[in-house]
């Protein structure tokens, strides 16, 4: 299946599933996910695999936890609503170790919020929402075709690195058409859950880190008996207060996401002698992408940072990049969720202009063009 | 719909020595047929022992229906490497850590949930939840129902002591009209539910009330809770020493079992040498309920209906 096809965001993040080896879906249904659903209603039972259409989303998540550590690839896909209710299922997911792939298609908030406008308000949920310190991975797709790759990736993170991954992108990248090359993915894309090292013994440790600082957990009703808990837990996985296990074991949980930093890598345009970059991801990037365009046509030396990884943010490609600027416009359609991170990164030296959208419009590259000449020259240093 | 108590013991043998003998015979027979661990009875050999010493307070109820239900499992199963356990949590959902098996202490109401997708995804294993009254019934209520209308093949257990034992004795959907918790001081105001009806109505194939005074019932229903095909569930009525007990003056772990006693239609003529609770009108009344198989029916499992598993007629 390598021709191109005309397909829509939400399909192509389907197929990428069924493409990932996904077996089970357990969701609920929310605009503007839930072509995805539907579409996996249809694919999955055909394919031997499950779909359920769950009672709420905390049960969507429990049932998409309760098969995974059944031996299944397991998803769920949701809006920011569906995403609220999720969280403390997305909590025990990273604490108990249990793969899992979340998509999120972001729609207006907060609350019910704008049902059917796109938005990207869901960047800090996806990153603290859930109660505690806790690691979390988040991949935000720019277009339909790297809705179906990364949703792909996603799968592959989520296994290997044995936590929840969730892909977030707005309602326009959701619902719009676009040629996709529908590829099979390697067995080195699908990657492979890691499992325990021997046979079952009596002191067989499931929660024993491998080398990757990733759990040995075993699939359920594989011969092994273990436990599986939300408390704090040893090695055996059994519930402990030691403080010294647990500073442990959250730190080992946030080291071991850092590999995702290094699988994707956000893209880099016209930033080799850029002074003004704009940051953007999903939807916004496209229409950044044609700004810098613009503002390059005009003489001005503009370039993108596109990031395809919003969570653990990729501090080091941003600090290179923002090392060598002068202005810095993180464009976002929230409240300045990633620009608070970036303005954390960003030293002193650097001019910080951040161009917000919550309304609900896609903000559009004239906009962007408008903006960055205006700041560019109020600050003097352009 | 009539209500089919098992295996009672006949009324003029004392209760707590029936109970107790013809346990012991289960015990011998267990070990007899153990030679991992020569001595041991095969409910002991399932515990988990690098979970002791466990939680529970002495004499609550919990730690009572945990033995009947691993009694249940010994004589159903030589191993529990196929059969996991799925619990909430509450003092009730902390027992399944104390089990050699597949094990999952999943989050406050949602068992079920966490149960639902393991089940579909591995038909073959045999999934027993564990829940609280609080649990199954306040937080995770809908999830109940919700599991009983799809007739997936659970067995869920409710452990109800009528109060949120691990919280430290607040109110429950459960707690009988009048009693005194930490958060209803002047005494409840509001009706509890009947959960087994509840459930009957909400589409169980199996539904049963038992009691952690009368272990081999409860075992007995248990192991047909374990054999029926369908969404089994069994309420059994325990008790939390600690905190309903103490807080409603209701005596120590043997008192409170004997209330539940009184508060059995089928054995009350058993006990009429006894005060009843009704009789002590200044103290919260235990309903009179009734105990044993409620309702059985066959129809299709939602495994069956999803084509995962072969329609077994
Ligand atoms: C979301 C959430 N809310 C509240 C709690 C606190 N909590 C823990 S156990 C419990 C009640 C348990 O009651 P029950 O299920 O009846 O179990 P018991 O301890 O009585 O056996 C509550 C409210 C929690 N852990 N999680
Ligand atoms: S608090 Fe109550 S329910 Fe919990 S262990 Fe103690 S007696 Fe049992
Ligand atoms: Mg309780």
């Amino acid at each position: 299946m390598s021709e191109r096809q005309l397909i829509q965001g939400n399909e192509a993040c389907a197929r990428a599933a069924l493409a990932a080896g996904c077996t089970f879906f357990g969701g609920y249904p929310i605009s503007p996910s839930s072509e995805i659903a539907e579409l996996l209603a249809r694919e999955l039972p055909a394919r031997g695999g499950v779909f359920i259409q769950m009672e709420d989303e905390l049960a969507s998540m429990g049932a998409v936890l309760g098969a995974s550590l059944g031996g299944r690839r397991a998803m769920t896909a949701t809006s920011g609503p569906g995403f609220t209710l999720m969280q403390e299922h997305l909590g025990y997911a990273s604490l108990a170790e249990i793969p899992c792939v979340v998509v999120d298609v972001m729609r207006g908030g907060p609350s019910t919020g704008l049902p059917t406008s796109p938005a990207q308000g869901d960047v800090m949920q996806a990153r603290w929402g859930s109660h505690g310190d806790r690691a979390t991975v988040a991949v935000a797709p720019g277009d339909v075709q790297e809705v179906y790759t990364l949703t792909i990736e996603a799968f592959r993170l989520a296994e290997t690195l044995r936590t929840p991954v969730a892909v977030l992108y707005d309602e326009v990248i959701g619902h719009m058409r676009e040629g996709v090359v529908l590829h099979e993915p390697t067995s080195e894309e699908l990657g492979r859950r890691s499992g325990p090292r021997g046979p079952f013994s009596p002191d067989f440790l499931p929660y024993e880190p491998d080398e990757k600082g990733v759990a040995r957990v075993p699939d359920f009703g594989r011969g092994y008996r273990f436990h599986v808990t939300g408390l704090m837990h040893d090695e055996r996985g059994y519930p402990t207060s030691d403080h010294t296990k647990v500073e442990q074991l959250l730190a080992r949980l946030e080291r071991k996401v850092d590999a995702a930093v290094d699988a994707v890598a956000p893209e880099l345009y016209r930033l080799e002698d850029a002074k003004i970059v704009v940051v953007a991801y999903g939807i916004v990037a496209r229409t950044a992408r044609a700004a810098v365009d613009a503002l390059r046509a005009e003489g001005v030396p503009a370039g993108l940072l596109r990031t395809r990884l919003l969570w653990p943010i990729p501090a080091a490609a941003l600090t290179d990049v923002i090392g060598r600027a002068d202005l810095v416009v993180v464009a976002e359609m929230n409240r300045g969720q990633w620009a608070f991170e970036v303005e954390r990164l960003a030293g002193r030296h650097v001019q910080l202009a951040p161009y917000l959208r919550a309304g609900g419009s896609v903000i559009t590259a004239e906009e962007l063009v408008g903006h960055v000449l205006r700041v560019s020259t109020k600050g003097a240093r352009v | 719909m009539g209500i089919d108590v098992v295996s009672r013991p006949p009324a003029d043998v004392p209760q707590g020595d029936a109970v107790a003998s013809e346990a012991r015979d289960d015990h011998a027979l267990a070990a007899a047929r153990d030679d991992a661990w020569p001595g041991a009875s095969a409910e002991k050999r399932f515990l988990r022992y690098g979970m002791m010493p466990h939680m529970l307070c002495p004499g609550c109820g919990h730690g009572i229906v945990l033995d009947a239900m691993l009694r249940a499992l010994a004589r159903r199963y030589e191993t529990l490497d196929d059969v996991a356990f799925v619990a909430g949590i509450g003092c009730s959902s902390r027992v399944v850590g104390y089990v050699d098996a597949c094990t999952l202490h999943t989050t406050h109401g949602r068992p079920l949930t966490f149960a639902t997708g393991l089940k579909l995804a591995r038909p073959d294993l045999e999934v027993v939840v564990v829940t609280g009254d609080g649990d199954g019934l306040s937080i995770g209520g809908n999830h109940l129902i919700h599991a009983a209308r799809r007739n997936i093949d659970l067995t869920c257990v409710l452990f109800n002591n009528e109060i949120y034992g691990m919280t430290g004795g607040q109110l429950a959907p459960t707690t009988i009209p009048g009693a005194y918790t930490s958060t209803s001081p002047k005494g409840n105001h509001e009706q509890p539910f009947d959960a087994a009806r509840l459930v009957e109505a909400a589409g169980a194939t199996f539904v049963a009330r038992a009691q952690s005074f009368r272990t081999r019932d409860f075992e007995e229903i248990f192991l047909r809770a374990l054999e029926h095909e369908g969404f089994s569930f069994v309420e059994v009525m325990t008790d939390c020493t600690e905190y309903f007990g103490r807080t409603n003056r209701l005596g120590n772990g043997a008192d409170l079992l004997f209330s539940q006693a009184r508060a059995d239609v089928a054995i009350e003529a058993d006990l009429a040498g006894r005060p009843t609770l009704q009789e002590v009108p200044a103290r919260p009344v235990r309903p009179v309920m009734e105990m044993g198989v409620i309702h059985e029916s066959r129809r299709q499992t939602l495994e069956e209906a999803m084509g995962l598993v072969e329609a077994r007629s």
